[in-house]
């Protein structure tokens, strides 16, 4: 784990790295654009509720290109709901979307794809009873001049892909339903990762899988980063969001209890976050000693 | 290889005679679901071709079963798609009886009489078509619209209009029979006039095997290109000797019925030829509703396998929420799906009426569910995402098998159905066992 934390620094662009040891207060660290210029994505002022339960209520949070922001939470925080608003699967009552500082509007998965938004579900979302080579080309299909689905096109690009992702993938004929679980989490990643995705929201994207699998998905994080991705991972697991993420916001009940940089806090701070909704400067030691009574 | 790899160990077959049976089926790369249902209709023919004292299997019932298999199957390979995205269309026999309805006013009364065109004009069958066609895809487009983007379960938007389109029928037609139809338009009927002959039948058997041919070749040389692994040669060999000896004995076949005497002496008497010594045998030929419908199967056949609307109706099934969220239009692919099945109803309805060479109040009856009985049969899978185009053509021909034998052997119409309807579940019953086996 130290090494892939190394290469990650590492390979951060250096106009989104963020000074290691700068005691910025986590108000200053949520204003992305007080570093480097536009962010690659804001969602601003964002709501959406069920009935009259208010799911993501007001919620703002930004990504720079080649940054990981960790979205934390407990269930039913609201973190999922709010990154279904940006994947295009549930529109927003209200608020706003910008890409790159331009206002857009993402109305079907559709809209959010041809921005370069790509989704890792955590259901995977995957179409059970087609290949791997058709669930990755879903919606994108290579045809020939006369319109015809090139079936040999995708499978051999499939093949190439899945040569990076997961080099021991070899059931390409079989429907996705029949593979394990980490083949298809590599099903569904290749999906996101072969569109030249600007931007991809992984939703728990470990949850489902093994420590070697788990170790695979930490990599490819790095190397996305290293392209000048942006990337949005949600998780409740808050030691991969530790080894992964370079911000970290906090939802509780529908709300934005803040962002953070990951270097100026610790597990125990985002912990008092997620539970009690305190900033990192507010909680005390007796509250920090209590989350572990 | 892949699929031997995927093997495990454990489940290695024992006895040499069966791995060797099961390797063959995997270098010829078979279906076997599809094997197995050839076999059963092997079984069902040569069983009544004993009971019958050998009447089954002649040229002209092997004929009569292929025309009059042709309207179900043609509905069929609209509905395994309408199954497969999860959804069922029960309005098909009520959409084609209206359509018949409505394409025989048009060449029996709105054409001839109320334009004062007169009959049997050249143009006449094709506008009727035309229309007919474009009455069913309206209709399949106002189903499938309240389906995809109304929210209505199919089951009940298709049941309101089995109602709705059966009711239209009665309202209008007020009992009557529409008839007689364009001279043109009966030919897609089939019956000895309505049969390409022996030399058009040949041709079309000729052609259809080097379509075979070609597309083996192309296929291989696809795989080559992308260096995936091929089948080997003495595979690809039998496949297509096999495929070219089908072909070409259903054409023989065809060509074997000749024309019923009485047809052949009107023939004779028109054209002025002398009555021979041994009678006059005209051959038959491939029928033209069969022609039509193999053309169906191919189209619908190529939409299904090989564009876009075809994957996503099979990813709908499969996962439809999936679908939605890997970026398919999920309301407009279910949208078409029901306009497609209006034009397929369209056709079934041509081939019927010019059959009669009427349009009746009833036509189309219970037609729903023959074609989702061929469908089911066929191998389509209610819980969607599983079905194929030839399955059901072969489940439509099983259908019309068991119907057509049981009338040979004089068994009663209430038994048939009792016959029929008990085939059905067992069928599905023995799919779902063996489905359960091999997951």
């Amino acid at each position: 784990m130290n090494g892939e934390e190394m290469m990650v620094d590492a390979t951060v662009p250096s106009g989104a790295s963020h000074p290691a040891g700068d005691p910025a207060p986590a108000s200053d660290a949520a204003s992305a654009t007080a570093r480097s210029g536009v962010p690659l994505v804001e969602l601003r002022d964002i709501y959406v509720s069920f009935g009259g339960v208010h799911a993501v209520d007001g919620v703002t949070v930004d990504l720079l290109p080649g940054e990981v922001v960790g979205l934390v939470g407990g269930n039913g925080a609201g973190k999922s709901t709010l990154i279904r608003v940006l994947s295009g699967a549930h529109p927003a009552d209200s608020g706003e979307i910008r890409i790159d500082g331009q206002r857009v509007s993402i109305g079907n998965p559709r809209d959010a794809k041809a921005l370069g938004i790509e989704t890792i579900y955590q259901t995977l979302a995957l179409a059970d009873n087609v290949d791997a080579a058709a669930n990755v080309f879903l919606g994108r299909e290579l045809r020939s001049r006369l319109g015809s689905l090139d079936d040999s096109a995708m499978e051999s690009a499939t093949r190439k892909v899945m040569g990076r992702l997961n080099p021991r993938f070899r059931n390409f004929k079989t429907s996705v339903k029949s593979l394990s679980g980490g083949q298809r989490q590599s099903v569904a990643i290749a999906r996101a990762v072969h569109f030249n995705a600007r931007i991809l929201i992984m939703d728990e994207p470990t949850a489902a899988l093994g420590p070697a699998e788990t170790a695979q998905v930490h990599e490819l994080v790095a190397q996305l980063k290293s392209e000048g991705i942006g990337v949005f991972l949600i998780s409740h697991d808050i030691h991969d969001v530790f080894d992964l993420a370079d911000r970290i916001s906090v939802m509780l009940q529908g709300k934005l209890v803040g962002t953070v940089n990951k270097n100026d806090v610790t597990k125990d701070e985002v912990l008092a976050m997620i539970i009690m909704g305190k900033q990192p400067g507010e909680v005390t030691q007796t509250e920090l000693a209590e989350l572990h009574g | 290889m892949t699929q031997a790899d995927a093997v495990p160990a454990g489940t290695a077959p024992r006895e040499p005679s069966r791995r060797s049976a099961r390797s063959l089926l995997q270098a010829l790369e078979v279906d076997t679901r599809m094997l197995g249902m050839i076999a059963a209709l092997a079984v069902i023919w040569v069983g009544f071709n004993i009971m019958s004292g050998g009447t089954f299997l002649t040229p002209r019932n092997l004929w009569n079963l292929s025309v009059q298999s042709s309207s179900i199957a043609i509905m069929a390979t609209g509905m395994v798609l309408i199954i497969v995205s999860r959804n069922i269309d029960l309005s098909v026999g009520a959409m084609l009886g209206f359509i018949g309805y409505t394409m025989a006013m048009v060449q029996a009364e709105w054409i001839p009489k109320t334009l004062g065109l007169g009959f049997d004009q050249p143009y006449t069958w094709i506008i009727a078509l035309l229309v007919g066609l474009a009455v069913g895809a309206l209709i399949g487009g106002i189903q499938g619209f309240i389906v995809a983007y109304g929210g209505v379960p199919s089951f009940i938007v298709t049941l309101g209009g089995l109602l709705v389109w059966r009711g239209l029928i009665f309202r209008y037609a007020q009992g009557q029979t529409i008839a007689p139809l364009d001279k043109i338009f009966q030919l897609l009927g089939g019956g000895p006039k309505g049969s390409i002959g022996a030399e058009l039948s040949w041709l079309v058997g000729i052609i259809a095997c080097a379509g075979i041919l070609y597309t083996l070749w192309a296929g291989r040389r696809r795989r080559r290109r992308y260096e995936f692994p091929v089948r080997p040669l003495w595979a690809e060999v039998v496949i297509g000797a096999v495929g070219c000896a089908v072909v070409l004995g259903a054409v023989a076949i065809a060509n074997a019925y000749s024309w019923p005497e009485a047809l052949a002496k009107a023939f004779a008497e028109e054209h002025g030829i002398p009555w021979p010594e041994g009678g006059l045998i005209i051959p038959t030929g491939i029928a033209i509703p069969v022609l039509i419908m193999l053309g169906v199967g191919l189209i619908v056949t190529y939409l299904a396998t090989r564009r876009r609307f075809g994957r996503y109706v099979f990813a709908i099934g499969g996962n439809p929420d999936a679908a939605e969220l890997g970026g398919v239009n999920v309301r407009r692919t279910i949208m078409t799906t029901f306009v497609l099945m209006g034009v397929l109803a369209a056709v079934s309805a041509a081939v019927q009426t010019a059959r009669l060479n009427a349009a009746v109040t009833n036509l189309g009856v219970q037609n729903e569910l023959d074609v989702i009985s061929a469908a089911v049969i066929g191998g389509t899978s209610f819980s969607g995402g599983i079905g194929t185009i030839p399955g059901a053509i072969l489940g439509a021909v099983v259908m019309q098998s068991l119907r057509s034998g049981m009338l040979l052997l004089n068994v009663d119409s209430p038994t048939q159905d009792i016959v029929v309807g008990c085939v059905l579940v067992a069928a599905v019953g023995f799919d779902a066992y063996m489905r359960r086996r091999s997951a």
